[in-house]
């Protein structure tokens, strides 16, 4: 298990780099001169001039890209062009709001969708199936945003449950702060739920035809025992690397959702960096949502072996 | 054959059999389509109106979608009572039900822009998923052929599917001038890793089986392996991924327009309508109401159609998914 877990950690460190290396060549590979489209269409030859020196496309690629990843390495991942401030400061000052939605919305989508996906499988073909398989469809179908305006307006606006925007820190309480990010959560998980109900019924009708089951049922196990001790535990595998690789779908999600609720998130940061073409910031937050990523498989990863310990590396 | 034919002696013809079953139903190619796969006719037929509707939308009774008209602007779209009163007034044309879903804060025809917007979803869409599936399938082949180059190619290809993909592409759109044709690029770069993953997966199960290796062992040339042997059976699990890109790709290119990384707003697109009716969609709802159904519906067209795509094409995931 510790050889393992130590040759799956150095395993992400070519991952890491190649991440890095492409994010930091976006400013190479991209067509015409990124300086002069940072710059905007009323830029003077100066100002082109000034933010291609405090990009350093003045000096060659490698040079550039070793002083780079050094200083990332420190924890600096450069300077805003529009507010001059470090970045890892603006995205330190943003990331509450960021971590609360996407948290909330992960607890609540699992706590949703694991059980939903159980019931379709275990009473195959009936209604309650049907049900969870349309409700899948609809929620890869249906943008994030759609979904957000859809339950801002009715909730919010119609029936005034809940406030229609905004974020209150957690400090400030726990209800308000759940009352804020109550829809936004729902609107960012609509997606997640389908994905996670869709593989865990799949997986669980799989399960549910082994051998196993089908000896635990006829010694007397109880139904609830068999569905969520003997057939979830051994569906786990794949439904915790759907829940894992989903989390990608949720980090461009809750750039949307924090638009349409107005939550000042690093989502926002992002939407105002590309207005102001801020690229160091919109650099930073990628490189930063990409290693949170790949952190979050890497644990994946090591869960494996909790729920499967034939699985030995 | 029937008991009346004349029988050698001491052999006798087996008796009729009773019609107990019912008469066997006789269809057609396009009624067996429909019969045994529903879900991938609905989503098609649903998709056929859709493109008709954005081949067609010069006809469908839309005015130019960029025409500026602010001494109407932001006018609600007709309810059922002054539909009522057009229908009885004798279908003469009272300004009450001219504009179907509104106008917009600028007095633009929303009607007419939710319908040039489609051409734009729809040409992002096909073309992402074209692209994607060409560039992918030539990366996914060399990865799979040339063995020495696998490793180097899988592993950027792992870097690239840890960006998530509406940063990778908010990150491209961020370094170039917004237009379709730079949207359908950022987007078609983050969805070619996956592609490129799966044709590798098929190529490297498919180079095990015994016909490619008897293939091989013949000496026939690799290009004529790959065109005879591997291809064709690379394009069905192809075709149903790129149907499912097509349908990313289009959620993709709203979100990119939505949050002001797109097309270029003086284009009607579904997320440029939705971006332009945000800032009064508490007042006036019905401006991001239209695109966003017609998006939905769009969506869910593709994505029955994949799903029923897989059903036909590849019947084991299917059971398995």
């Amino acid at each position: 298990m510790f050889a393992y877990a130590v040759r799956r950690i150095v395993a992400t460190i070519p991952v890491m780099a190649v991440v890095a290396l492409f994010v930091f060549s976006l400013l190479y590979i991209a067509p015409g001169d990124p300086a002069a489209i940072i710059a905007g269409d009323q830029a003077t030859p100066a100002d082109i001039a000034r933010i291609r020196l405090s990009l350093g496309l003045d000096q060659p690629f490698v040079i550039r890209f070793g002083d780079w990843v050094w200083r990332v390495l420190r924890g600096d991942l450069g300077t805003s062009i529009f507010t001059s401030l470090p970045v890892t400061k603006m995205i330190a000052q943003r990331i509450e709001p960021t971590l609360s939605l996407m948290v909330l919305t992960l607890v609540f989508s699992i706590v949703i969708a694991v059980p939903m996906g159980v019931v379709a499988a275990w009473k195959h073909g009936g209604w309650i199936d049907r049900i969870v398989m349309v409700l899948a469809v609809a929620g890869f179908s249906i943008p994030v945003f759609v979904v957000g305006y859809l339950l801002a307006w009715g909730f919010a606006l119609k029936l005034d449950w809940l406030p229609v925007q905004g974020y209150t820190p957690i400090a400030d309480g726990l209800r308000p702060w759940l009352a804020n990010l109550a829809l936004p959560a729902v609107t960012l998980g609509s997606a997640y739920i389908a994905l996670i109900a869709r593989i865990t019924r799949a997986t669980m009708m799989e399960v549910l035809n082994q051998d196993y089951v089908r000896t635990a049922k006829s010694k007397g196990v109880g139904q609830l025992a068999i569905l969520f001790e003997h057939a979830l535990k051994n569906a786990a595998v794949p439904i915790v690397t759907v829940i894992g690789l989903g989390i990608a779908g949720l980090i461009g999600g809750a750039v949307v959702t924090e638009s349409v609720f107005a939550i000042p998130g690093v989502g926002r940061l992002v939407v105002d960096a590309i207005l102001r073409r801020d690229y160091p910031v919109i650099q930073g937050v990628v490189l930063l949502f990409s290693f949170i990523y790949v952190l979050v498989n890497l644990g994946v990863d090591l869960l494996y072996t909790v729920f499967d310990p034939r699985i030995r590396y | 054959m029937s008991t009346s034919e004349p029988s050698v002696a001491g052999i006798v013809a087996a008796p009729d059999l009773p019609e107990v079953l019912p008469p066997r139903k006789e269809r057609g190619r396009v009624g067996t389509v429909v019969y045994r796969h529903p879900t991938m006719a609905f989503g098609g037929l649903l998709l056929a109106l859709v493109v008709a509707m954005a081949i067609f939308a010069p006809w469908l009774g839309t005015v130019d979608p960029t025409a500026l008209a602010p001494a109407r602007r932001t006018r609600p779209p007709p309810d059922l009572i002054a539909w009522l009163s057009y229908w009885f007034a004798g279908g003469r044309h009272p300004p009450a039900v001219q504009y179907w879903f509104g106008t917009d804060m600028l007095g633009r025809d929303v009607y007419s822009r939710v319908l040039y917007g489609t051409r734009v979803s729809l040409i992002v869409g096909f073309a992402v998923a074209f692209f994607s599936a060409v560039v992918g399938m030539v990366i996914g082949l060399v990865s799979g052929f040339v063995r020495w180059l696998d490793a180097v190619i899988m592993r950027i290809m792992d870097g690239m599917m840890s960006i998530p993909s509406i940063l990778l592409a908010i990150a491209l759109m961020a370094l170039t001038r917004g237009s379709v044709r730079n949207v359908i690029i950022a987007i078609t770069i983050a969805e070619v890793p996956r592609v490129s993953r799966l044709v590798r997966g098929v190529v490297l199960s498919l180079r095990e089986q015994p016909y490619v290796e008897a293939a091989i062992a013949s000496g026939t040339r690799t290009p004529k392996i790959i065109i005879k042997h591997i291809l064709p059976n690379t394009l069905a699990p192809l075709t149903v991924q790129a149907t499912f890109i097509c349908a990313a790709a289009m959620i993709s290119e709203a979100i990119l327009s939505f949050i002001g990384a797109g097309t270029p707003p003086i284009i009607p697109s579904w997320g440029n309508i939705m971006a332009e009716g945000r800032a009064l969609w508490q007042v006036k709802p019905y401006i991001v109401f239209f695109p966003a159904v017609f998006l939905s519906i769009t969506v869910l067209a593709v994505n029955l159609l994949g799903d029923g795509l897989r059903d036909a094409l590849d019947p084991r995931l299917a059971k398995r998914i």
